[in-house]
């Protein structure tokens, strides 16, 4: 009869429903043991390869599973020796790297000097598709492994050269001091054979030499790390395990943080900060790093490039209070800009605290005076253009423009422009259509002040993006680099610096911070100035 | 029977190219989407060309639809930016959504039917007006909202649930989630069965049915419901579809990594071929939905015959 | 008269020129998105547009209109929804009558503050004052959900209308589309579409609502158009040999119409509401236009800290939305007569 074969389907649903809530109501955060800690993370946008990670999500991975040459100590910053015994030169171009004994990759394979000549020439090499590839751009051969236009010629740099077990040449191109320091980098870690041999199951369950194994990998939701714990090195892991899950939202990871169910949240929304520390308990920590955030201005636009436009950038700069607006909308975990650096460089690192001057002095009127001598705003309005899809940046966007138009004293002399993707973002940047002024944030790869500079302002640089250029600046970049003294070397940078200062070439708004909380169950948590959690480190309790 | 499904079926071929060859052009009028892989940097070109070619965006449009379209009868769902199969991602994703969409389907069906019923039979009394007022507060608000509210007071304030569902995402998980994706249909189904129910409960088959000296309650499930069903049905029938694609706010806000969760990367990364390979299998679940609610009308009404 | 049959859904009641076979095919499918929810309860007042002609005749000659108005007048759920979109309307197009500040002027010393004399809703995030924004977010969101509907409504019944009186081949190739648009969900086709769109007016949002929203309509336009068709009156004016336009604009359009402007009017709700969903996935509409979505999405991160700033935008949102369901709600029980 069909009427009782409906109610008894009926009745079976309500049945498995309520046996399945019953069951699946109570069990809640299975994934984590006793000794690991569950940390938020976000799906990274390129395969997992050491030279193709270009972001911060699945860097915080390759720095849990590889160990470099150098590593940038997580206080300081400084560049110090991992993996390298030595690194010598005598005319900063040519040098001999040594790479210490008894290090080994979690499959048991020892880390050799080819280890890291197959990963470069690997990371260098046009056919794989290498995002980082432009980092290997100095040594030797690189035009011919990487050309800009056309097929290779060569699959492998011909300044590499293995001369022992463990040590290895690197010729490069032109004079470049700071090179060994830059060798921290993700893009310098070593591969081993089996990353060429099984390429495909390198990536999908990627084998290093760092403290970390990832135990499993499910792609776009959560990866399980364990302590490795027959790891070489001296930085073991402090605990059993990481697990890595994947939010879209980070106000969800967030809630999940207070609501027990999480133990690290390594970006705190801005919407929360104001209460993060009493919600938190005080287990929030808010520490420096090395990103600043800027307005860039398209220099291809006519409009821009004029006489003129330096004073009305100028005065677009005295017309916001970072102060308010880092105290407000940041709670302080950002820090008023006031050169174009950062100071997790430190004063001798090259970071010039108050070098920007008047000119990032909150000044309504003199700012408004700025402007209309500068011939007033391009097309009568500024649209500031962000991206929508990440970041909180409409908050800080929307408040620039507020307090611009505060203080011009016009309801709608700035806007904020949102560009729905990233990717559209990059595009209309690449294909220089930006309607003008846009959002520019920059996070150092490695710690000199050369990495705040030059590829951001440097004529035709690969994060020049407002296309600007000085042969004044581009000259003392040149000078700067060919420096073998470290003290000249960065005050030719900081003159350079001072180039971009006199043309206001990108408004600095903040230094910024890493911020992060965790729960009760962990201490000992750590950002270091990559803003990255030093994960090692971290303690359960 | 055989002839109407077959002919149903012939039909589907049309709709479905139509549908992919559209969400196809809609995600390609988005522009290129190599530039956002570099980060806050330039690609070098000829990376960024090389690229390109790899995923076939170097060709005419027309062409990469086509190929598109042959990959897919061979199984090849294309891959990912970052190097994974998208029928990895699916096999991952799909079993989540559709363990979401039967929960939500259930709170349609036991919460909106009950309250269906109660309300027709009882039009205008005070129960009536209230679950009427009701419906139209939960239809009025965002399903955003409502999520937002839910997971905070729930899952934050009293600590009922917790605010997201694990990678497991096993119904007990789901149930809040489901029902703040069930909300507006929720609504709509109990107005519909109200309607629907108050229509017939005139008809001339149930006085006959309440003469005859029947049990009050063997009218009401035997033919009342059982007549006042089929537009509900086609409404859920319909709506199956619908919740498994509009799950990208309710994913996004429990953090569910389900098909909402992969299209809206997909999209914010402007990756085709992820977007197209699950915008294709929501398209047909949409239409087989769509047929089985269909027939299921001649088993609610037996007058109905397809030839 | 006695009440047609609940079971006699139009599509599987044709008379002698009914539409071709096919047609049983798509009949019963219904919306697919979560959104555009009102045509769902449209179709079960699909079935009896021809109803009222039918029952009316034997008293003297009172159309369908002028009886659903004397209805609608002495319903005190379309009296009270009426004077609510009275008053929405009326401060849209004078926002100046109840607030003398600017939506943009923003002190970001304020920010978060709750109510206080003069700013009685307090501030937001960006210490922009929360009643005047709600004020002044009424005109685009209204603009938004009429403009969407009146495109919706005419596009789709022009389709629809041609469509079911035509029939045929072209009437096929209509069904076909209609299906491809229905497939694709509502959210994801505003994620796509108006993440590239770089005009900061509501006409990208509107177009966007209109392009994936007709098809709703112009299902319900053919079903209502076909079984309007079939009447004795449209049969016997083309008996005596009436041009397809006359028998169109006289014969057809004012009795298919109800169904058409019930679903409208419902609509209209879902779309203000959808305005803010896209705002929340960040695709919907740029500053610095104010509408309640804007204000909405970017409340909605500080729910806790500062939940005044969601709940007034929210409220005035839900509010709306209401109005214009209840409406369409008596609006449809006017024209339904079964239900009197």
């Amino acid at each position: 009869m069909r009427g009782a074969t409906h109610a008894k389907w009926a009745a079976c649903a309500v049945a498995v429903a309520l046996a399945v809530s019953a069951c699946g109501g109570g069990g809640g955060s299975s994934s984590s043991g006793s000794g690991t800690v569950s940390a938020s993370w976000g799906d990274p946008q390129n395969p997992l390869e050491p030279s193709n990670t270009n972001e911060v999500q699945g860097g915080k991975v390759l720095d849990m599973i590889f160990r470099g040459l150098k590593r940038y100590n997580a206080k300081t910053g400084a560049a110090e020796d991992m993996l390298a015994k030595s690194i010598e030169t005598t005319d900063s171009q040519n040098f001999t790297i040594t790479v210490n004994d008894g290090w080994k990759f979690s499959n048991g394979e020892a880390v050799t000097a080819q280890s890291f000549v197959d990963a470069w020439n690997y990371g260098a090499s046009l056919k794989n598709n290498q995002k980082n590839a432009y980092f290997f751009g100095y040594i030797q051969g690189y035009d011919k492994t990487h050309p800009d236009t056309g097929k290779q010629t060569a699959d492998t740099l011909s300044g590499l050269k293995v001369t022992g077990t463990n040590t290895f040449t690197v010729a490069l191109t032109q004079k470049f001091s700071t090179f060994p320091d830059t060798l921290g980098y993700v893009a310098f870690a070593p591969l081993p054979k089996s990353f060429f041999s099984d390429h495909a199951a390198w990536v999908a369950k990627p084998v290093g030499n760092g403290p970390y194994t990832i135990n499993s990998y499910t792609k776009g939701s959560e990866m399980s790390l364990t302590k490795w714990d027959d790891y070489p090195g001296d930085d073991k892991a402090k605990n059993d395990g990481v697990t890595l899950k994947v939010y879209t939202d980070n106000n969800t990871a967030y809630n999940d943080l207070l609501a027990g169910n999480l133990d690290l949240v390594d970006d705190v929304p801005a919407a929360q900060l104001k209460n993060a520390k009493s919600d938190l308990n005080g287990r929030y920590i808010n520490t420096p790093a090395g990103i600043i955030q800027t307005i860039a201005f398209p220099f291809y636009d006519p409009k821009w490039n004029t006489s003129g436009a330096t004073k009305v950038r100028q005065g677009l700069s005295m017309a916001i209070n970072r102060q308010q607006i880092t105290d407000t909308i940041f709670q302080k975990t950002r820090t008023p800009a006031s050169d174009w650096t950062s100071p997790v460089l430190g004063e001798k690192g090259g970071f010039q605290e108050g070098l920007c001057g008047k000119y990032c002095d909150y000044n309504p009127s003199e700012a408004k005076k700025m402007v209309q001598e500068g011939g007033g705003l391009p097309g009568g309005q500024v649209k500031i253009s962000y991206n929508a899809d990440t970041g909180s940046h409409k908050e800080w966007v929307d408040a620039v423009c507020n307090s611009i138009n505060n203080a011009l004293g016009n309801d709608k002399a700035c806007v904020g422009n949102p560009i729905g993707t990233f990717a559209d973002f990059r595009n209309q940047i690449g294909q220089h259509k930006m309607p003008g002024p846009f959002r520019a944030g920059w996070q150092m790869d490695y710690p000199l002040i050369q990495n705040f500079l030059q590829p951001l302002y440097y004529t035709n640089a690969s994060s020049n993006d407002g296309q600007w250029s000085n042969k004044q600046f581009d000259n003392l970049v040149n000078q700067a680099n060919a420096e073998t003294d470290t003290g000249k070397a960065i005050s030719l940078f900081q003159q350079a610096e001072g180039v971009v200062r006199d043309n206001m070439a990108a408004i600095p708004l903040w230094y910024q911070n890493g911020s992060a909380g965790y729960s009760d169950k962990v201490s000992n948590v750590a950002l270091n100035q990559f803003s990255v959690p030093v994960y090692n480190e971290i303690t359960v309790n | 029977m055989g002839r109407y499904v077959i002919r149903r079926l012939l039909q589907m071929i049309p709709v479905f190219i139509g549908a992919t060859l559209l969400i196809f052009v809609m995600v390609n009028v988005m522009g290129d989407p190599i530039a956002g892989l570099c980060g806050e940097r330039k690609c070098d070109p000829a990376t960024a060309a090389q690229l390109r070619a790899e995923f076939g965006l170097d060709k005419p449009l027309w062409q990469q639809y086509l190929t598109y379209l042959g990959n897919i009868f061979t199984g090849d769902f294309g891959t990912a930016f970052n190097g994974q199969p998208v029928t990895e991602l699916m096999a991952t994703a799909f079993p989540v959504t559709i363990r979401l969409t039967i929960v939500a389907i259930f709170f349609e069906i036991i919460i909106g039917i009950t309250l269906g019923v109660i309300t027709g039979l009882r039009r205008g009394r005070p129960v009536d007006t209230g679950v009427l007022l009701l419906t139209l507060v939960v239809i009025s608000v965002p399903t955003f909202v409502t999520g937002l509210l839910a997971q905070l007071l729930l899952g934050v304030q009293w600590g009922w649930i917790q605010p997201s569902v694990s990678s497991d995402a096993t119904f007990g998980e789901l149930i809040v989630p489901g029902l703040v994706l069930a909300s507006v249909s929720l609504a709509y189904v109990t107005r519909l069965t109200r309607t629907s129910i108050a229509e017939n409960k005139r008809s001339d088959y149930v006085r006959t049915a309440v003469a005859k000296g029947l049990p009050r309650r063997r009218v009401t499930i035997r033919h009342l419901l059982r007549n006042s069903l089929i537009p509900v049905v086609t409404f859920i029938g319909t709506d199956i579809g619908a919740l498994m694609g509009g799950a990208i706010v309710t994913e996004r806000i429990f953090n569910i990594h389900g098909v909402g969760y992969q299209l809206y990367q997909g999209i914010v990364r402007q990756n085709t071929q992820t977007v197209v390979g699950f915008v294709t299998i929501l398209v047909l679940i949409f239409m087989v939905a769509n047929l089985l609610v269909d027939l299921l009308y001649a088993v609610l009404d037996p007058r109905i015959r397809y030839a | 008269m006695p009440e047609q049959p609940p079971y006699e859904e139009e599509e599987f009641h044709h008379g002698p020129e009914g539409p071709p076979p096919e047609d049983l095919a798509i009949a019963p499918t219904g919306f697919g998105g979560t959104m555009d929810l009102g045509s769902s309860e449209a179709e079960t007042l699909e079935k009896t547009p021809g109803g009222p002609e039918g029952t009316g005749p034997t008293e003297k000659p009172r159309s369908l209109w002028s009886d659903a108005w004397r209805d609608l007048r002495r319903n005190p759920v379309f009296i009270i929804s009426g004077l609510v979109i009275l008053f929405l309307v009326v401060i849209s197009i004078w926002p100046s009558l109840i607030t003398d500040q600017s939506p943009l002027k923003c002190d970001l010393s304020k920010a978060q503050q709750g109510s206080q004399p003069g700013h009685p809703f307090g501030y937001d995030g960006q210490g922009c004052d929360v009643y005047t924004r709600t004020v002044y977010g009424t005109r685009v969101s209204i603009s938004v959900g009429v403009l969407a509907t009146i495109g919706v409504a005419l596009l789709g019944s022009f389709l629809g209308g041609l469509a079911g009186f035509y029939g045929g081949v072209g009437d096929s190739i209509l069904s076909r589309i209609t299906d491809i648009f229905f497939a694709i969900p509502v959210v994801l086709g505003g994620l796509v579409l108006l993440s590239v769109v770089t005009s900061n007016t509501i006409w990208p949002v509107v177009g966007f609502m209109v392009l994936l929203g007709w098809p709703q309509v112009s299902r319900i336009a053919r079903g209502s158009v076909i079984t309007t068709k079939e009447n004795d009156y449209v049969h016997a004016a083309r008996a005596l040999g009436a041009s397809n336009s006359r028998m169109m604009l006289r014969h057809i359009t004012p009795n298919a119409v109800a169904p058409v402007i019930v679903v409208a009017t419902i609509a209209l709700g879902t779309y203000i509401s959808l305005e803010a969903t896209l705002s929340y996935l960040g695709v919907g509409l740029k500053p610095p236009t104010v509408s309640w979505g804007i204000d909405i999405s970017s409340a909605s991160a500080y729910i806790r800290q500062a939940p005044h700033m969601l709940l007034w935008p929210a409220g005035a949102l839900a509010i709306t939305v209401l109005a214009f369901i209840m409406l369409g709600d008596a609006v449809r029980d006017a024209l339904d007569p079964k239900l009197r």
